[in-house]
């Protein structure tokens, strides 16, 4: 397998998705991971869908690139991914679960993306910062470059959960219940850090899956407080789909002036 | 041989005064028409008034499937599992057990000893939860006070997973 060619695949299908994300929430793709459990008794494997759709765990539409998903162990070792599988609609994966205690499956990227014009072309990059400033030319016209942190996460635990660590990159959450402990009809609430700093008005909106069966979708939208924390209603059980947004101006590229934060995140709640 | 009646007789003398403190449960598990029935997982749990477990009295699972060694499906009993069942190493003695067929089965629990212990003075519940292998999940609880002021048999039913559940409190 060419693992240069599908990081470059990655990055385009994810970032994509960012960018369409922070430009227009209304014109969004989401993108999610679906596990087919969170909560375990026993180790075993667990299976994951991964793809890009307007409807949270419904795959219709795209298949996301797995390349780059980290499986982290309660003992903090990485996990491999097995039978990854690339469909026309949704990418699958396994993962063997053996040890007791909490599984963080999550997948973070740092980047650009940029547009400019080379002798009267329009040209777009998007990718690592590193690429990108050995692809600008010096001579880019209009060039506009952003920054963009996005996390996509969801978790999984064998018997009893063990304490979540944050490591102060991009955007996180601290949870007031552990995200594999959460039932219907007793709210959550999230506090949502920026490069380990609590950070109020980063947009959140959750959704309750299986929203093609019903004619209200039921989102949430909140915006988060002076200590970061919003409050989230969970009402019924099912599985949650998460997205939080938020732009800065912390750069590390002199060409850009903002940066996009993204944390997708997806939840199941059980009944009581 | 005749000597060795002795011993019963004079326990049996002492009986109404020195017998201990404890519950005693029983749990019916309901006959169901179903073309493939499994028996149900059940735990039995003393609840504290904030739903905290104050002990696991008992739990029947499958424990000879091969699968995780019958553990894969503790999960089920989802209740019992969040408050506290995941924190237990299954099997655990004098409280694991194999799944029970359809009838009433009567568990006996005495207070000092393993798995009733020394209950603190206060408000309770008796927890019953059963899940089947394709069937439905149920819950039935029992309000009792502790220590009992008198003997006494508390009753209530489950509906479709259990059948009547009673808890004889012996002070």
């Amino acid at each position: 397998m060419n693992t240069i060619k599908s990081t470059v695949k990655f990055s385009l299908s994810l970032m994509a998705a960012a960018a369409v994300l922070s430009s227009s929430l209304a014109q969004a793709h989401g993108y999610w991971l679906l596990p087919s459990s969170t909560v375990l008794s026993a180790p075993q494997f667990v299976t994951f869908d991964a793809a890009v759709s307007n409807d949270p765990f419904h795959f219709n539409h795209r298949p996301l690139a797995v390349d780059e998903v980290q499986v982290t162990a309660p003992d903090g070792s990485n996990q491999r991914l097995q039978n990854v599988s690339k469909g026309e609609l949704r990418t699958t994966f396994d993962v063997n679960f053996e040890q007791k205690g909490t599984y963080r499956i999550s997948n973070y990227r740092e980047g650009v993306r940029a547009s400019w014009k080379e002798d009267g072309q329009p040209k777009r990059f998007m990718g690592k910062i590193e690429e990108f400033k050995q692809r600008v030319p010096a001579n880019a016209q209009e060039l506009k470059v952003s920054e963009i942190a996005n996390r996509l996460e969801t978790f999984v635990t064998v018997g009893s959960p063990s304490p979540l660590k944050t490591n102060g990159h991009g955007l996180e959450i601290v949870s007031s219940v552990h995200p594999n402990d959460l039932v219907a009809g007793e709210p959550l609430t999230l506090q949502f850090l920026v490069d380990g700093k609590p950070t109020a008005g980063v947009e959140v909106e959750v959704i309750r899956g299986q929203t093609r069966y019903r004619n209200q979708k039921g989102e949430q939208k909140l915006k988060t407080d002076a200590d970061g924390k919003v409050k989230i209603e969970l009402p019924e059980a099912g599985m949650y789909w998460l997205d939080a947004d938020f732009v800065d101006h912390k750069v590390k590229t002199k060409e850009a002036s903002e940066r996009s934060l993204a944390y997708v995140l997806t939840l199941e709640v059980l009944p009581q | 041989m005749r000597y060795a009646f002795i011993p019963a007789l004079i326990a049996a003398l002492f009986a109404s005064n020195s017998q201990a403190a404890g519950l005693d449960v029983k749990v019916s598990v309901p006959r169901i028409n179903a073309a493939e029935y499994h028996r149900p997982y059940v735990a039995v749990w003393v609840e504290t008034p904030n739903q905290d477990i104050a002990t696991t009295l008992s739990v029947w699972y499958s424990k000879d499937k091969a699968e995780g060694k019958g553990t894969k499906w503790l999960k089920d009993l989802r209740q019992w599992w969040r408050k506290g069942g995941r924190d237990l190493d299954m099997p655990l003695d004098g409280v694991s057990g194999a799944t029970k067929p359809v009838g009433e089965h009567t568990l006996s629990y005495t207070e000092g000893k393993a798995p009733l212990n020394k209950l603190a003075a206060g408000e309770y519940n008796l927890v019953v939860e059963a899940a089947r292998e394709k069937g439905d999940r149920e819950l039935v609880r029992i309000p009792f006070s502790w220590p009992a002021k008198k003997a006494e048999t508390l009753k209530a039913s489950g509906e479709s997973e259990l059948g009547a559940v009673s808890l004889e409190l012996k002070p």
